[in-house]
C-alpha cells in the first residue's frame, strides 16, 4: 500500500465531492446576503445536472454543457425572484415549489430526450486543472492522482476568494450586504433593493446550477434522478454552518466533501461497515453540525422578509 | 388668547430679499380614503431651525416624506432655494441637498460607522474597490468640522442610541445636505443625549445649514427653534416666530379641538386602593429606560386617566402591569399583592383585565369566531372545557348571552369569524370579554382608537358602568378630550415620568396641553 498515493486519492476525492457543494453554497450565500432566502438550491442543482449532462452529450462539449446549465439554473430561479422580490411571496414556499419543479422537469425531459430512460447518456468530462506539462511530469509518480482535479474545482475555489473580495471590499458588495441587513437604509440612500435582489438571486441560480452540472458531467458522467439527491440541502447547511460567508461556506463544504469521500473510501466490497450506514454520513453530519454549532443570530437580518416601502 | 398672527406677521421678521430654502405650497396627499394632507404650506428660511409641530397623525411625517422623495404629492409644488423642483425618488432629494434623519434609524447594525456613512456614495479606487483609508480619514475630518466626534471604525451595534443618531446626521452631511430634516429626533434619546443634540442643531444652523425638525415636544421647540409651523389634521394652522409665544400657547394651538362636555359621574370618595405602582422602572427593547420611576395609585370606583403624547412610556407602562414586559425595579401591587415579573396568567387571576391598544394585533384572533374570541382568556376554565375538551354548546350560549347584553351586531354572530365584524363591534367583543370576568382593575389603552362617534360613546358608557360597580380603571389615551371627559384624576406622563397628577375638575385643556409636552414642569 502506498501511503502518499492514498492521501492523494482522498485529497482528490474530497475536492471532487466538495466542488458541487461549494458552487451551490456560494450561490446560496449571494442570495441570502441580499436578503432572499434560497432553499431552492436542490431543485436548481438538479436542473443544472440534467442540463449539463444532456447539453454536453448533444454538443459533445463539456464546457458548453457546463455554461448552459448555469443559464438554465438562472432561468429557473427567475421564478423565485419574481415570486419573492416582485410579488413578495413567502420565500420558503416558493423555494419548496422550485425544488419540486426542478426535479420534475429534469426527469421528464430526461425521459423525453433519452427514449424513456431515466438516465441520460454518458457525457464528456471537463478537463484537468493542470496544464499538459505539469500533468506529464506527475505521470508515474505517487501524486499522479491529483491530475484528476477538474478545472471547475479550481474555478470554484478561486470564486471563493473573488466573492469574499467582492462582498467585503467593493461598493457593490457593501450595498448587497446592506440590502440583506436593512433594505430600507439602501432605499433611503437612493439604491434599488429590487435590482440588487434580482441580481443576487439570478447569480445564485447560475452558480447552484454549475454545481449540479459538475456533479453530472465530472462525477457521475450522466444524469439520473439520484445524481443530486439532497446535495442542495447539504449546501444549504454548509452556508449556514459557514456563517453566511464565502470562506466559511468553503470550509464547511470541505468538511461535507470529506465525509462523502469517506463513505466511498471506507465502503466497497470489503468494508466493515454497512454501505447503507456509510452513505448516511454526510446527511447525519449536516444535521449534527446544524444542531450543535449554529446560532440563528448570524443570518442577515432581513433574510426571508419581503421588502415594501410601507414597512419603513 | 392672541393667536391672530398670520404668515404676514412672520415675514416681517425676515429680511425681504431672503429666498426660502424650502417652500412647499398647497400640498395634498391621500392614502386610499385617508386624506392625510389637505393643502399644507411650508416655508423654511435658510440657516434657521424650523419646527413642524402637531399631534400624531397630523401629517407632519407625510409632509417630510414627500420632501424626501419617498412619496409624491397628489397636488401642490415644491421649491428649493426658489427653484421649482419635482422630487420623484430619494436619490433626487439627496441631489437637491435634502437629507432626512429618520426616527427609526436607517443604519446597518453590523456595519462600521464608515461603512454606514458611505453606503451608496462610496469612495473607491480602481473598479469599485472601496478606499477604506480615505473614507475613514474624510469622515473623521467631517465629524471634527461639525464637532460630531465618532469613531469611524466602530460597529453601529456597539454604540449608544445618541451616537447612532450622530452617525445618521453625519450620513446626511456626508452627502452634502444643506437642508436637514430630523424626524422626532429626541424620541429615543436620554435627556443628556437630547441636550447634546440640541447643541448640535445649533452648531449646524450656525454653519448655515437649514433644519426642519418634526416634533411634539414644545419645550424643545422653545429651546432651539426659530420658527414653528403648526399642523392639525392635515391642514396647517399657522406659522409663528417661536419667541412670540409661550409653551402654553403653542400647546393649545397644537391640541385645539372641539370640547364635548358631558357631565361627569360624581366620584364616590373611595379609600380602597386597588392598584399601587411604586418607583417603577421599565426598559424598552433597545434597552432605553422608557418608564423611569413612576408611582401611581388607582382606587376603587375611580378612573385614573394617563395623558401624554405618544411614545412617552404609555405602552411600556401597560406592558409592565400586564406582565408582558420585564420590570427593572419597583413594584406593582394589586390589592397589596406584588405581581410584577410574574405571568400573564397570574395577572388575569389577580383580577386585572386589559383592553389592548391594537385590537388586531393583540386583542383578538382575527380568524377565530366571535364565540372563540370571547373565551380566549377562560378556555381552560370549567365549564368551558373539561379535561381539554371544549364544550361548544356552552361556549355558544355564553357568547350569545354576551352578544345580546353588549349589543354586538349583527345579532347571532357567535360563529362568524370576528374579522367580518366592524371595528366598533370588534371592540365591543373585547370589552365584553374583559368585563365579563368581573375584574377589579380594568386597564384600557386607547379603547376608542379608530372608532366612530357612536362606538366611542358606547365604550365610554361601559367604562362608566365599571366605575359604578366600584371597579378601578386605568385609562391610557392619546386623546386629551377623552381623558378630560372620563377621568376623575389625570396623571400626565412625559419622558417616562409622571410629571403631574391633577384633579380633572381643576384643570383645563390648555394646562394639560402644556403639561403633556413637558412644559410647566416644576
Amino acid at each position: 500500500m502506498r501511503i502518499p498515493n492514498n492521501i492523494a486519492l482522498i485529497f482528490v476525492g474530497t475536492l471532487m465531492y466538495t466542488t458541487p457543494l461549494l458552487f451551490a453554497a456560494l450561490g446560496g450565500v449571494i442570495s441570502e446576503l441580499s436578503g432572499v432566502m434560497n432553499i431552492a438550491l436542490e431543485g436548481i442543482m438538479t436542473v443544472g445536472a440534467f442540463t449539463g449532462a444532456s447539453v454536453s452529450y448533444f454538443t459533445n462539449s463539456a464546457f458548453v454543457g457546463f455554461l448552459a446549465a448555469g443559464f438554465a439554473g438562472a432561468l429557473l430561479i427567475l421564478l423565485h425572484a419574481v415570486a419573492c422580490v416582485t410579488f413578495r411571496a413567502d420565500q420558503t414556499i416558493s423555494g419548496t415549489a422550485i425544488n419540486f419543479l426542478g426535479g420534475g422537469i429534469s426527469i421528464l425531459l430526461t425521459k423525453k430526450l433519452f427514449n424513456g430512460s431515466a438516465l441520460s447518456a454518458s457525457a464528456p468530462k471537463l478537463p484537468s486543472a493542470f496544464p499538459k506539462f505539469v500533468s506529464n511530469r506527475l505521470k508515474g509518480t505517487d501524486l499522479e492522482a491529483i491530475n484528476a482535479i477538474s478545472i471547475a474545482t479550481l474555478f470554484a475555489f478561486l470564486l471563493v476568494f473573488f466573492l469574499w473580495f467582492f462582498m467585503y471590499r467593493t461598493k457593490w458588495g457593501l450595498r448587497i450586504l446592506a440590502t440583506g441587513e436593512h433594505p430600507a437604509a439602501v432605499d433611503s440612500l437612493g439604491g434599488s433593493v429590487f435590482k440588487i435582489r434580482y441580481f443576487c438571486v439570478l447569480c445564485s441560480g447560475f452558480l447552484a446550477a454549475l454545481g449540479g452540472a459538475f456533479m453530472s458531467i465530472s462525477v457521475t458522467s450522466s444524469f439520473s434522478p439520484v445524481t443530486i439527491c439532497g446535495q442542495g440541502f447539504i449546501a444549504l447547511g454548509a452556508l449556514i454552518f459557514g456563517k453566511w460567508t464565502p470562506q466559511g461556506a468553503m470550509f464547511s463544504c470541505l468538511l461535507f466533501g470529506f465525509a462523502r469521500e469517506c463513505t466511498t473510501m471506507l465502503g466497497g466490497q470489503n468494508g466493515f461497515v454497512s454501505q447503507a450506514l456509510l452513505e448516511m454520513l454526510p446527511y447525519v453530519l449536516t444535521i449534527a453540525v446544524l444542531i450543535l454549532f449554529v446560532g440563528r443570530s448570524l443570518a442577515p437580518k432581513a433574510v426571508g422578509v419581503p421588502y415594501t416601502k410601507d414597512l419603513r | 388668547m392672541e393667536l391672530e398672527r398670520t404668515e404676514q406677521s412672520l415675514l416681517e421678521h425676515l429680511p425681504a430679499k431672503n429666498v426660502a430654502a424650502v417652500s412647499m405650497c398647497n400640498i395634498h396627499k391621500s392614502f386610499g380614503k385617508n386624506h392625510a394632507l389637505r393643502g399644507v404650506d411650508l416655508n423654511v428660511m435658510p440657516g434657521t431651525i424650523h419646527a413642524l409641530l402637531g399631534e400624531n397623525g397630523a401629517g407632519k411625517s407625510t409632509l417630510m416624506n414627500i420632501l424626501c422623495g419617498f412619496y409624491h404629492q397628489d397636488i401642490g409644488f415644491i421649491s428649493i432655494n426658489g427653484k421649482q423642483v419635482n422630487i420623484t425618488n430619494p436619490k433626487m432629494a439627496i441631489d437637491y441637498g435634502i437629507g432626512m434623519v429618520h426616527q427609526h434609524f436607517m443604519l446597518v447594525q453590523t456595519f462600521t460607522v464608515a461603512q454606514n456613512i458611505m453606503l451608496g456614495s462610496e469612495l473607491t479606487k480602481g473598479i469599485g474597490v472601496i478606499d477604506f483609508k480615505r473614507a475613514n480619514r474624510e469622515i473623521t475630518e467631517l465629524s471634527n468640522e461639525y464637532r460630531l466626534t465618532v469613531n469611524t471604525k466602530k460597529k453601529v451595534l456597539d454604540m449608544s442610541v445618541g451616537m447612532q443618531q450622530r452617525v445618521e446626521i453625519l450620513k446626511v452631511l456626508y452627502r452634502g445636505a444643506e437642508i436637514l430634516i430630523l424626524d422626532e429626533p429626541t424620541a429615543v434619546l436620554t435627556s443628556q443625549e437630547a441636550n447634546d443634540l440640541m447643541q448640535i442643531m445649533r452648531n449646524l444652523a450656525s454653519n448655515n445649514k437649514t433644519i426642519v425638525v418634526i416634533t411634539h415636544k414644545i419645550n424643545e421647540i422653545k429651546r432651539v427653534c426659530d420658527f414653528c409651523t403648526i399642523i392639525r389634521r392635515g391642514e396647517n394652522v399657522l406659522t409663528v416666530h417661536v419667541d412670540d409665544y409661550n409653551e402654553q400657547q403653542l400647546g393649545a394651538m397644537m391640541v385645539e379641538r372641539e370640547i364635548v362636555s358631558v357631565p361627569r359621574l360624581k366620584t364616590t370618595k373611595s379609600k380602597k386602593t386597588i392598584l399601587e405602582i411604586k418607583d417603577l422602572v421599565v426598559k424598552d427593547d433597545r434597552g432605553v429606560k422608557k418608564i423611569n420611576g413612576v408611582s401611581l395609585e388607582v382606587k376603587a370606583g375611580e378612573i385614573l386617566g394617563v395623558a401624554g403624547v405618544d411614545e412617552n412610556g404609555q405602552q411600556e407602562l401597560v406592558e409592565a402591569i400586564t406582565c408582558l414586559r420585564k420590570v427593572e425595579s419597583g413594584t406593582i401591587k394589586i390589592h397589596g399583592k406584588e405581581i410584577q415579573n410574574t405571568t400573564t396568567k397570574n395577572v388575569i387571576c389577580s383580577g386585572i383585565s386589559a383592553i389592548p391598544e391594537d385590537r388586531h394585533r393583540s386583542g383578538l384572533v382575527m380568524k377565530f369566531s366571535v364565540a372563540e374570541n370571547m373565551i380566549l382568556k377562560r378556555y381552560k376554565e370549567k365549564p368551558f372545557s373539561r379535561c381539554g375538551r371544549m364544550n361548544k354548546i356552552l361556549i355558544k350560549q355564553f357568547a350569545d348571552d354576551l352578544i345580546e347584553k353588549f349589543d354586538i351586531r349583527p345579532p347571532n354572530c357567535a360563529e362568524i369569524p370576528i374579522k367580518k365584524l366592524s371595528g366598533g363591534n370588534q371592540q365591543k367583543v373585547i370589552i365584553a370579554r374583559e368585563v365579563s370576568n368581573n375584574p377589579d382593575l380594568l386597564v384600557a389603552m386607547q379603547p376608542t382608537r379608530g372608532l366612530d362617534i357612536g362606538a366611542i360613546e358606547y365604550v365610554h358608557q361601559k367604562l362608566w358602568e365599571q366605575k359604578k360597580k366600584e371597579k378601578a380603571i386605568l385609562l391610557i389615551s392619546l386623546e386629551l378630550n377623552e381623558i378630560m371627559e372620563m377621568s376623575d384624576r389625570i396623571a400626565v406622563i412625559y419622558n417616562g415620568e409622571i410629571i403631574a397628577v391633577v384633579e380633572a375638575d381643576a384643570t383645563s385643556e390648555e394646562e394639560m396641553g402644556a403639561l403633556m409636552v413637558g412644559g410647566g414642569k416644576k
